[in-house]
């Protein structure tokens, strides 16, 4: 995994509440290995015109300003259904490193940290204000600063953000959690042991 | 904590499980059961590419489902090049590590979430994973249960654990009892649409009170399903009779000596009385009425009496233009009465209402009556056995004779990546899970709904409320 520290990138709004997973990647483009580069597959239903593999130019990743925006400003529950991690390989492959919202799918959240997308939750209110800014300066950057822990806006107002310790030490050193858990065989062996058929398989 | 100090359910699987609890709080779970299916390709090829294999093949289990036809049990008539390579590749990859596999044309094979339960494989007090956030099904039988990802799934493949911070806890009260005509459906509808599609975010919600209490395991393992479209990390209901009694003689449900121990452990399972939870919320079930979604995600849902709602009546103008971006998605005018939406297609399937009783539930509606001209109505069981009990008992003359499509097991329409999709445009009365733009094939509008009442749309051609079709009428 690429360790992320510090990105300062142009940001897209995509301001609508629970955008789904099935948005972010329709289902026909899934079950591809990771080999395969998922970009083209990122909201590939919402940035054509219905019925048509034209671009629909009021999609905001197809304006000029924000088609290389490496952070998604969204609204509350973003990414929200469906387990699908293709959904953050597609934004991933598309060069999006963070995504900013209220809250976020858990399932999401988990596989996003995996690959090294940082989601950062922020107060509604402070998500609305980065919305505004955006739409109203195309192109604007924001500044995410992991070690520190804060968000920087256009208008130079810093926010700070929450993260899980662990995984923000697994982002920062690019850090392969199976690695570490590998390492601590002897202890999932005992704990077979001491469950013996409890639960045991049929 | 004070060892005696009350637990919920969730808390007491949860310490049973705990491999290792770091200092930061993250913890090593233990794996019981790992189910798997067509569309988890990539895990296996992650595995392979750092050299290792599944560590416990014997509590991993797979069946094909996402990417499996709906009209041949065989895999060679697979039109799809890619897609019957995707059901080869499961048989192959659970070949190869030893993982068994319920395979195409089998008996056993049937959506993921429907298998489990039905063979006994999900049982009281396991904790179980699934590379589909639908997992949430299994905890209906007192199961915690939850949905991961791609690399989540590599990583129990190859160490039968998984990393978890502990979520919090919301119990969800349903006391009375629910109307005539009124499932465990329209009752997670109305949950949904009360506390929000992130209501339940970051939390495992226990259903609990009379309501669920009465519910049949179908009827709540269709709750749980859709604890994941209120955010919810997982759903349970604590073990009880109803759960001993289905369970009782699966063929993979403990057997003898192992079967009363069981029942020891299990019954120790359910919340004590006092246990604190992190956030509680009640619901009257005699004020539930059938439900249908009017918009593109669960949340937008609404009593079958109701109306398209008004964008005008939004409180921001953002939520106008959500509001008025999703009606324009549904081809919806606000004030439109329900019961007025006409319908092109009608799906009855999806792990979340293909069991027995959903099937007895359409049927119910449909006998005696037609599918009324130019739609198309499709019922997929959800299992083989499924398949097998609802022919032993009529029901697929029953569907048959009234014009419906009688079809092989399969996710189908729920995700539409074998292929079963609505063209731009048409609308679909669903009984799946999810009504997100697009998720029935580009363009396509669902109405997610319980199966009495789509079986009511199919016969009446629009959105109908099927306690009048109950009571009689035509």
């Amino acid at each position: 995994m690429e360790p992320f520290r510090r990105l300062d990138a142009v940001a897209v709004p995509l301001g609508e509440p629970n955008i789904d997973t099935d948005r972010i990647i329709p289902a026909r483009f899934l079950s591809r290995l990771r080999s395969v580069d998922h970009a083209p597959f990122l909201f590939h239903d919402a940035r054509r015109l219905p019925g048509s593999d034209d671009e629909n130019p009021a999609f905001p990743l197809n304006r000029p300003e924000w088609r290389a925006a490496r952070i998604v400003v969204a609204g509350r529950n973003f990414a929200c259904g469906s387990s699908r991690e293709a959904a953050v390989w597609a934004l991933y492959d598309h060069g999006v490193r963070c995504a900013v919202a209220p809250s976020f799918g858990d399932i999401f959240r988990n596989n996003a940290m995996k690959n090294g997308l940082l989601p950062v939750a922020l107060p509604a209110e402070a998500v609305a204000d980065l919305l505004a800014q955006l739409e109203a300066r195309p192109g604007a950057t924001v500044s995410v600063d992991l070690p520190a822990q804060t968000v920087t806006f256009p208008d130079g107002a810093t926010h700070g953000f929450d993260v899980d310790p662990f995984d923000k030490q697994c982002l920062l050193e690019g850090l392969d959690e199976l690695a570490y858990t590998l390492s601590l065989t002897d202890e999932i062996t005992a704990f077979e042991r001491r469950m013996g058929r409890e639960n045991a398989p049929p | 904590m004070d060892a005696e100090a009350p637990r919920t359910l969730f808390e007491k699987i949860w310490s049973r499980h705990r491999v290792k609890e770091r200092e930061d709080g993250q913890t090593l779970l233990y794996v019981d059961r790992h189910l798997m299916h067509d569309g988890t390709a990539a895990a296996f090829d992650a595995l392979r590419r750092r050299g290792l294999a599944p560590r416990a093949p014997e509590r991993t289990f797979a069946v094909p489902d996402h990417y499996v036809p709906t009209d041949t049990r065989r895999v060679a008539e697979i039109a799809d090049e890619r897609r019957r390579g995707l059901v080869e590749t499961l048989a192959r990859n659970s070949a190869e590590h030893g993982i068994r596999h319920f395979g195409l044309g089998g008996p056993h094979q049937g959506i993921v979430h429907i298998i489990g339960p039905e063979t006994g494989l999900s049982q009281p007090g396991l904790l179980m994973v699934c590379g589909d956030s639908h997992t949430s099904t299994h905890g209906a039988l007192g199961a915690l249960a939850f949905g991961i990802g791609s690399t989540e799934v590599t990583h129990v493949l190859a160490t039968q654990t998984l990393w978890q911070r502990k979520p919090r806890t919301l119990r969800i009260a349903v006391d009375g009892a629910l109307a005539e005509g009124v499932t465990a459906k329209d009752l997670i509808l109305a949950v949904i649409a009360r506390i929000g599609a992130a209501g339940a975010t970051g939390h495992v919600i226990e259903y609990a009170g009379g309501a669920v209490r009465a519910l049949s395991m179908e009827g709540r393992l269709t709750l749980c399903n859709m604890s994941i479209e209120a955010g919810g990390r997982a759903g349970m209901v604590a073990p009880d009779e109803t759960t001993y009694s289905y369970l009782a003689g699966r063929e993979y449900a403990p057997k003898g000596a192992e079967w009363d121990r069981a029942l020891v452990r299990w019954r120790a399972l359910p919340s004590d009385e006092g246990a604190a939870f992190d956030r509680e919320v009640s619901l009257d079930a005699a004020t539930v009425a059938p439900m249908v979604t009017w918009g593109t995600s669960p949340e937008d849902a609404l009593p079958i009496t109701g109306a398209v709602p008004d964008p005008d009546a939004a409180p921001d103008a953002e939520g106008r233009a959500a509001m008025a971006r999703t009606l324009d998605y549904m081809g919806l005018l606000p004030g439109t009465a329900l019961e007025e939406v006409a319908v092109d297609r009608v799906f009855i399937g999806s792990c979340t209402n293909s069991r027995i009783e959903d099937l007895r539930g359409a049927a119910l509606v449909a006998r005696g009556r037609k599918v009324a001209e130019g739609v198309r109505a499709w019922v997929v069981p959800g299992s083989e056995p499924v398949k097998r009990q609802a022919e032993a008992e009529g029901l697929h003359e029953v569907f048959r004779g009234a014009g419906f499509e009688w079809r092989e097991p399969g996710c189908s329409m729920c995700v539409g990546t074998n292929g079963d999709i609505a063209g731009p445009g048409v609308r679909v009365a669903s009984t799946s899970n999810r009504n997100f733009m697009g998720r029935q094939g580009p363009g396509a509008r669902t109405h997610l709904l319980s199966p009495a009442m789509a079986a009511a749309a199919a016969v009446t051609g629009r959105l109908t409320d099927v306690r009048r079709l109950l009571a009689g009428e035509a």
